[in-house]
């Protein structure tokens, strides 16, 4: 038995995939910038995404920033440096936590419901009949979701990084005693624009990996309840892992050199 | 006026794996004709409409449009050509975020451009063709009963009067009566639209109400073709069989006995 064979096989499977996301990527992309544009399919989904989504985020966001106090606490009292802690809640909030975070809730809420949205329209036929009534599946279901995810992710980042921020403060006031105004200042000079820019650029990325990968796994979904299943769990789990794939190499890129 | 066929299929393969579905088939619909192909469950009839309608991209062979090919044209050719197309799907396949009269009118606004007020009209005229009232049209499909949703999917095929229209099982799962009125509708749209028609159906009797030209596909090919009134004296074995529905015959079901 050759042992080299199934991985031979993996890896063209893996290639092929790839080559799939990149194509159906390009597409997508190319059909965002042509008309027809539906404004009232991307107003819809940005409700969606945006709006529907700030419970979870805002929550998520909240107790974050809260243990990130808490936790440096326990770890910088050690070294009599307590007054790091605003410092280290809002660079870690900024840089990293509210963007990846609010990506993998997005992921769970929008991408999963993508995907079976999509994937139930596939196995029903009406992606087929949407192009027998001079519709293009790309323009109608595609290039909106993406458009939407593209604008709303940094917006809701900006809410996360501020409610995130604010959780710190609360636990850093009004359990370890800090000064309020003190606390404020220090999370202010903390505050850096490279910082905040690097989320965003973050967040827009996501954005685009959530609706590609529900979008993608829900059009090549096939078979019935099962398929949409595989395709949703699919959509979530590839959005995560390249979702923290691409914040390594956006940090890399911003903060490396 | 020319006396191109308004489709005309030439050799078309396909194969799913290792199940080969269609093999070197050949149809040709006129302009203005109804075309019923007849054949058994699973013999590759709806997925011969797909191809046509460029949903599945076959293996080889030749379609042609008004004389034009079809096969490997860009995205937008494509577009232009799935304007003449009306499409009746087995499923019904309506769209469930939209309600009935937005189902219907769904080609008229996002193909035609219409706006709103005007595309309603006439999704209510085209569903009260089907027998179905202005108060279904709030409805949404899951609320619909199964012959309901084939009449709304039927409305929603003829809205926009396409050049040339494709029913999959029209009739099927609706009673004698509304399966006639459905048979009626569709040999109007034919004749007041001066449409072409490429129809598919078990039920012998729709079929003999709607064709001009019946064909029978069996194994990938059509094995039979000829004017309507002939279908009786075809001297096939494999359509006589079919039209009277005997399970004796040369066509083999897979089964076995309890
Ligand atoms: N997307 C697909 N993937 C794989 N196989 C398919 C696909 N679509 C159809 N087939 C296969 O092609 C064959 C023909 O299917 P098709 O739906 O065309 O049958 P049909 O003639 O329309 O039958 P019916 O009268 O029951 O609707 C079947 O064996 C089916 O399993
Ligand atoms: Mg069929």
């Amino acid at each position: 038995m050759n042992v080299l064979a199934p991985l031979g096989r993996v890896t063209l499977i893996f290639l092929a995939a790839t080559g799939r996301i990149v194509l159906f990527t390009a597409s997508s992309l190319s059909h965002c910038v042509r008309p027809p544009i539906y404004p009232r399919l991307i107003g819809r989904q940005m409700i969606d995404i945006g709006y529907y989504s700030l419970p979870v985020v805002g929550l998520t966001a909240v107790f974050t920033g809260m243990v990130l106090a808490l936790q440096s606490y326990t770890g910088f009292s050690r070294f009599a440096a307590e007054s790091a802690i605003p410092n280290v809640v809002v660079v870690s909030i900024t840089r990293e936590l509210g963007p990846v975070l609010t990506g993998l809730m997005v992921a769970g809420r929008i991408g999963a419901s993508m995907a079976a949205e999509i994937g139930t329209m596939r196995v029903t036929e009406q992606i087929d009949a949407l192009s027998t009534l001079s519709t293009n599946p790309f323009k109608y279901l595609v290039a909106p979701r993406l458009i939407a995810a593209f604008a709303m992710l940094p917006l809701l980042v900006v809410v996360a990084d501020i409610i995130g921020i604010m959780g710190g403060y609360m636990v850093g006031v009004h359990k370890l005693g800090f000064n309020a105004s003190i606390y404020l200042d220090n999370s202010w000079d903390a505050m850096e624009v490279l910082d905040v820019v690097s989320g965003l650029v973050k967040a827009a990325a996501n954005g685009l990996i959530i609706a590609l990968m529900g979008c993608y796994h829900g059009y090549h979904s096939r078979g019935g309840a099962q398929g949409v299943g595989a395709a949703t769990t699919n959509a979530v789990v590839s959005a995560s892992i390249l979702i923290l794939t691409a914040n390594y190499v956006i940090t890399e890129l911003f903060f490396a050199i | 006026m020319t006396d191109k066929p308004k489709i005309k299929i030439s050799g078309l393969s396909k194969r799913f794996g290792s199940n080969v579905v269609l093999s070197q088939l050949d149809l040709e619909v006129g302009r203005g004709e109804s075309v019923v192909v007849i054949g058994g469950s699973g013999v590759g009839k709806s997925v011969m409409i797909k191809c046509v309608l460029g949903l599945i991209h076959p293996d080889s062979g030749s379609i042609e449009i008004d004389g034009a090919e079809t096969i490997g044209l860009s995205e937008r050719d494509r577009d232009a050509i799935g304007r003449k197309f009306g499409m009746l799907f087995q499923g019904a396949a309506l769209f469930d975020s939209l309600n009935v009269w937005e189902n219907v009118a769904f080609g008229l606004i996002q193909g035609r451009g219409l706006d709103r007020p005007s595309a309603r009209t006439i999704a209510h005229e085209k569903l009260g063709a089907v027998g179905l009232g202005a108060d279904v049209g709030r409805l949404y499909p899951a609320e619909l009963s199964g012959g309901m949703k084939k009449r709304v999917a039927l409305a929603r095929a003829i809205a926009a009067e396409p050049e040339i229209i494709f029913f999959d099982e029209p009739t099927t799962g609706l009673d004698p009566i509304m399966g006639d009125v459905i048979d009626r509708l569709i040999v109007d749209c034919v004749r007041q639209l001066g449409a072409t028609a490429l129809s598919i159906t078990h039920d012998m009797a729709s079929a003999r109400k709607i064709a001009d030209r019946i064909a029978m596909i069996h194994e990938g090919r059509i094995i039979w073709a000829g004017p309507t009134g002939d279908v009786d004296a075809s001297g096939n074995p494999y359509v006589e069989q079919f039209i009277h529905g005997n399970a004796e015959g040369p066509i083999q079901m897979q089964v076995r006995a309890l």
